[in-house]
Parts: structure tokens; C-alpha cells; sequence
């Protein structure tokens, strides 16, 4: 670590007011991310707290790692699976599943970082930290089969549609990763949806058993399917709790993510209640469509609104959704009694898409970026709320006086 | 009307003076109908999936809005105030007409992709904006290049965005295949290249649209607002 700090030191001069001026940015970004800087208070006096933007993303990150490393697991178990190797060692389930989910971490750091490292040369500004965790974040809710070119081009929309067009950290309205999902989605739909592209090595089709069919449980749900099953691998609440079923790399175990969940709220990082009415909103949901199934028209539509509703907890990307993407704190709701609004109907509409549109078996992604959007009216009216009621209590006041 | 007076002093002005050139240069840039004034964008939405039936789009619009500013023009000391916006109506409803059969005759094919847009054209609101703040005020020849400069500057922005949108959304423009045949995976397609399915949907047309607003003022510092 001398080293570097060595030879940060000797590039200082320069960079701050020498010929390589331009690279300042990088400088401090590589500065910020491995020491603490010696920034100090230029004017007033201000309390300075150590929790700062760097340890708030490492937060997230830390909370994120038990799902990365299960996720690179459950892509080689399930990769293992299809190609009948039914004898693979956790060693080899987690060699496969790192094939797939480095280079994708990789590809989304270096073209990410890099629009975020030229914008910050462009204003003038120094490089901040919140494209870490977005970073990491992409590459979980992908597909293991998705081509690395695709991750590329949706990281680099997500960053400069979904984040510096607004002026950058901060000040996005929508969630970056999720942007990043969503324009994936629908520019590359064969690559994102289907029966196909939830297992690694499926869509290439190369040594796998004949007749496998990769089908999510929430896609053979919408399909009318009572107890899904992928070969003699049944996909019931057990195994989706603890992540043994298809899904994007990270969001299959809803066990490995609640951890995650108990470090962001044990932190303060992650709002807890968000959390929690997301979960009460996607189980009000759910109840609802259990009590009212039996007058949905189609058998398909019958099977899947009477699926028990705590199954909508852990399957598909609902767990991952509302622990990482719901409670991003920049493009949530910002007012306390929002954030419970904003929460609840995250889980409602994540729910209603799902069993609703047959063209989305998953909703989450689409209920997430909805809520994103109407943050800000939730905040608008939450405040004016308590400005009225702060005017009634003014006027109580004026007028017994 | 106070542009009578004005018509009277300017009357031996130059047919390409110096002001008359800038009714058809501001348009372009500094006043365009759909980045600066944003009028006429359900159109550059609906219809520039494909290059062709945006130039197609842009050449009525142009003819709509030139015979349209002209006649309004002439017309502009008889036409009663109250009655305006009626008699606007009549005229570019004629005008579209005209244009919609014409498209029938000549281009049916092409017709048909714009469907309704043609029709929709009465309701472009560069039209009627232009009939307003410009024609009835001004002589013909001026309305006449004032209709060139805006529906260069409507036709110029159509076309950027179906060039990006046809060319990255079907890897085609004008329909010729550039990138190689994506079903029989030539070209480019070979090496793994899929086309970008968002490009054809409508939200994509808004994007690009923004995307040329971005560059427009990132040039024209005159446009930021405070």
C-alpha cells in the first residue's frame, strides 16, 4: 500500500497544477477509493461524519457479497444440472459461475467507470463512488448467457441516460442498475426473457440433455403449471428460499439476500421501511389475488392467482428488488411517511405485473422504475400534507391568543 | 393591423435580405419547432422507425406548412379575428387533403406506413403555430420562407432521429440491409451483433430527440435557461 500512496504522492504536483491537469479526476478517484484523503473544511465550520459516500457504497457491496458468492454457485449448479452433470463439486459449480459473473463485473466497471471518469473530466468535477455498487449490482440482475457486449452498451445507456443527463450522482431520478436491466430487456429480448436464458450454456445448447426446458417457476406459473419442477429439481418454497432455482445471478436466494438485508438495516444504510411495506404490499397483493382466483377467466390464470402468497416473496427477483433496488436513497422516496408509501406500492404493482401481464412473468424490475418516477409526487404530497397540517396548528395557536 | 405599416416602409427590401434569410436560419438551430419549442412531437415519434416515411413526413409537412403560410397570408386583412383559427382549419385540412391523396396515388406503400399521421398533420402544432404567430402578421414571401426555415428545421430532426433509429433498431436504411441479414446472421450478425430492439419502440424516439437536444445546447449556450 506504501507504494502507491508513494506514488499518488508524486503524481500530486502534476496533476493539481501541472501539464496532466486533465487527469485529476482519475487521480482522486483512485486516491478516494484505496485512503482516506486529507480533505479538510475550506470555509465555516462544519461537522465532518466519517460516514461518507466511499463507506456507504462498501456497505451496500459488503451487504451484497453473500449473494454474489451464492449466486456464482447457484449459476454452475443449475449450468451443471443441464448438462447432466449431476456429480459436480461445489469447487465446480463456482469455477462455472465465476466465468460468467466476473467478466460481466468487469465489463460493467471499466465502461461504467469510464463514462462517470470522462463526464467528471468534462465538468470538472472529481470522479464520486456511486457508480460502485450500480457496478456490481448490473451484473447480478442479468442473465448468465447475456453476451458481454450487451452489458456493455446497457451500462453505458444506464449511466448517461439514467444518471449524468440529470447531472450525475444524486441527482438521478431512476435507479441506474435497473435502467441498465430495463434497457436490456427491451432492446434484447431474446436474451432476457424466456425459458432459455436463466440457466448458463443453455442457449448455446452445447451438451445439454436432450429435452431440458430451463422454465422459470414464475414463468411455469404464468403458464398454468401447478408444482414446478426442472427435471426431478422441484422449484417449490424450500428451494427458492434457499436460491436453488433458475433466475439473474443474483436474485435466486431470497436467504442469501435477507442477510444482505439484516447488514443494510443493522447499518442504517438500507431503509427498513421500504422493506418492510414492499414485503407488506407484494403479501396484501398476494392474499388478494389468492381470495379472488377463482373468478380469474383462463385456467392458466386461475392456477397462478391461487399460487400461496408468500411464494411471491421468494421467487423471481422480488427479494433482490426491494433490498437493493426499492431503497436506493437516491431515487426512492426521501420523506418518512413516503417511503412507506412508496414501499407498499413497489410490492403492489411488482405483484399486479407479475400475475397480470402475461408478457412480463416478472415484475419487479417494472414496479420499481414505476415508483422511482412517482417519488417525487409522493414526497410533494407528504410534505404539503404536513405543511397544512403545521398551518392548522399556527392558526389554533394565533387564534387562542 | 400595425404590419400593414410595417409592409409599406420595407417594401423594397431584398428578396434574400439579411432578416429574410434569418426567418429560414433560426428555425434550424437557435428556434427549432421540436428541440426548442417542442411542438410537433407525436409525429417524430410515430412515425421515424424507418427513414423513408420520415422524409416522406417531412416533405408534406413542408408543403402543408408553405402553401398553407402563403395562403393564410394573402388572406390574412380578410380573415375576422373571431373566425381565425376556423378558417386556418379549412385550409390546412384542404392542404392535407391534397397531400393524402397525392401519397394514395404516388406512394401507396408508403402511405400506408404513415396511416393516420398524415391526417394528423392538421393538428401539428408547428402548423397552426406558425398560421398564428407568423402568416397573419406577415407578407407572403416572408411566410413562405419563414415555412421553409421551420419545416427544415421540423424535417431535419425527423430524419437524424430515423437515421439512428432505423440504422442501430432494423441494421437497414432505406430498407437496404447495411450491417448484413439478421435472420440469415451475415455481416455483422455473424460476429454476435443483434439489433437493438428499444430502438424501434416509441420512448426510443424521445430519447434520441433528447440526446440531439443535449448536443444542440451543449453548443448553443444561448438556449440554457437559468
Amino acid at each position: 500500500m506504501k507504494f502507491i500512496q508513494n506514488l499518488l504522492d508524486k503524481a500530486r504536483p502534476a496533476v493539481t497544477t501541472g501539464k496532466l491537469k486533465p487527469l485529476y479526476p482519475l487521480h482522486n478517484a483512485i486516491e478516494t477509493l484505496m485512503f482516506v484523503p486529507a480533505h479538510t473544511t475550506h470555509s465555516g465550520s462544519h461537522v465532518r461524519d466519517s460516514i461518507d459516500l466511499k463507506r456507504t457504497m462498501f456497505t451496500v457491496i459488503i451487504a451484497l457479497l453473500p449473494a454474489v458468492l451464492f449466486g456464482m454457485w447457484n449459476t454452475g449448479y443449475w449450468h451443471n444440472i443441464a448438462i447432466g452433470n449431476e456429480s459436480a463439486t461445489l469447487i465446480d459449480n463456482v469455477l462455472y459461475g465465476a466465468t460468467k459473473l466476473l467478466p460481466m463485473i468487469i465489463v460493467t466497471y471499466v465502461f461504467g467507470l469510464g463514462v462517470e471518469i470522462f463526464f467528471s473530466y468534462v465538468r470538472k468535477h472529481p470522479v464520486n463512488e456511486g457508480f460502485l455498487v450500480s457496478g456490481m449490482l448490473i451484473p447480478l440482475i442479468m442473465p448468465a448467457d447475456i453476451p458481454l457486449w450487451m452489458v456493455a452498451v446497457s451500462t453505458v445507456f444506464a449511466v448517461l441516460i439514467g444518471k449524468e443527463v440529470f447531472g450525475g450522482t444524486g441527482m438521478n431520478i431512476l435507479n441506474p442498475a435497473l435502467t441498465a436491466r430495463a434497457f436490456a430487456f427491451f432492446a434484447y429480448p431474446t436474451f432476457m426473457s424466456g425459458d432459455k436464458v436463466w440457466i448458463g450454456g443453455l442457449t448455446s445448447g452445447e451438451g445439454v440433455v436432450d429435452g431440458f426446458s430451463g422454465a422459470t417457476a414464475l414463468g411455469q406459473y404464468a403458464a398454468g403449471v401447478d408444482a414446478p419442477m426442472i427435471g426431478s429439481h422441484a422449484l417449490d418454497f424450500n428451494n427458492a428460499f434457499l436460491g436453488l432455482i433458475p433466475g439473474s445471478m443474483g436474485e435466486t436466494s431470497a436467504l442469501a439476500i435477507l442477510i444482505g438485508a439484516l447488514y443494510l438495516i443493522y447499518t442504517g444504510i438500507g431503509s427498513w421501511k421500504i422493506m418492510l411495506s414492499g414485503v407488506l404490499g407484494a403479501i396484501v397483493m398476494g392474499l388478494t389475488f389468492n381470495a379472488f382466483a377463482e373468478y380469474a377467466i383462463s385456467p392458466e390464470q386461475i392456477s397462478f392467482m391461487s399460487m400461496p402468497w408468500y411464494y411471491h416473496l421468494v421467487y423471481g427477483g422480488f427479494a433482490f428488488g426491494i433490498v437493493f433496488m426499492s431503497t436506493d436513497p437516491v431515487s426512492a422516496a426521501q420523506t418518512e411517511r413516503g417511503k412507506w408509501i412508496y414501499g407498499f406500492l413497489v410490492g403492489i404493482f411488482c405483484i399486479m405485473i407479475r400475475v397480470f401481464n402475461p408478457a412480463y412473468p416478472e415484475g419487479v424490475m417494472l414496479a420499481i422504475l414505476f415508483m422511482n418516477v412517482m417519488a417525487p409526487l409522493i414526497d410533494h404530497y407528504v410534505i404539503q400534507s404536513n405543511v397544512k397540517k403545521r398551518n392548522k396548528r399556527a392558526e389554533l395557536a394565533t387564534a387562542k391568543a | 393591423m400595425s404590419t400593414e405599416t410595417q409592409e409599406v416602409v420595407k417594401s423594397n427590401e431584398p428578396l434574400f435580405s439579411k432578416k429574410n434569410r434569418r426567418l429560414m436560419s433560426t428555425p434550424l438551430n437557435d428556434d427549432n419547432p421540436i428541440t426548442v419549442q417542442v411542438l410537433g412531437i407525436c409525429s417524430a415519434l410515430a412515425i421515424t422507425v424507418k427513414l423513408e416515411p420520415a422524409i416522406v413526413m417531412s416533405i408534406s409537412v413542408f408543403f402543408v406548412l408553405a402553401a398553407g403560410n402563403v395562403i393564410i397570408s394573402l388572406m390574412r386583412n380578410l380573415i375576422p379575428n373571431r373566425i381565425r383559427i376556423i378558417v386556418q382549419l379549412v385550409v390546412v385540412a384542404s392542404l392535407v387533403i391534397l397531400v393524402d391523396q397525392t401519397l394514395k396515388a404516388f406512394l401507396y406503400d408508403v402511405s400506408k406506413q404513415l396511416s393516420v399521421f398524415v391526417g394528423l398533420i392538421i393538428t401539428n402544432c408547428i402548423i397552426m403555430g406558425r398560421f398564428e404567430a407568423f402568416a397573419l402578421g406577415n407578407t407572403p414571401w416572408k411566410s413562405f420562407l419563414d415555412a421553409v426555415g421551420n419545416a427544415a428545421g421540423y424535417g431535419w430532426i425527423l430524419i437524424t432521429v430515423a437515421f439512428f433509429r432505423e440504422l442501430l433498431g432494423s441494421g437497414q436504411l432505406f430498407g437496404i440491409d447495411l450491417l448484413g441479414n439478421a435472420t440469415e446472421g451475415t455481416g455483422v450478425y455473424a460476429l454476435g451483433y443483434v439489433n437493438n430492439g428499444m430502438m424501434l419502440l416509441p420512448p426510443m424516439a424521445l430519447i434520441v430527440v433528447a440526446l440531439i437536444i443535449w448536443v444542440q445546447r451543449s453548443r448553443n449556450k444561448e438556449l440554457i435557461e437559468e
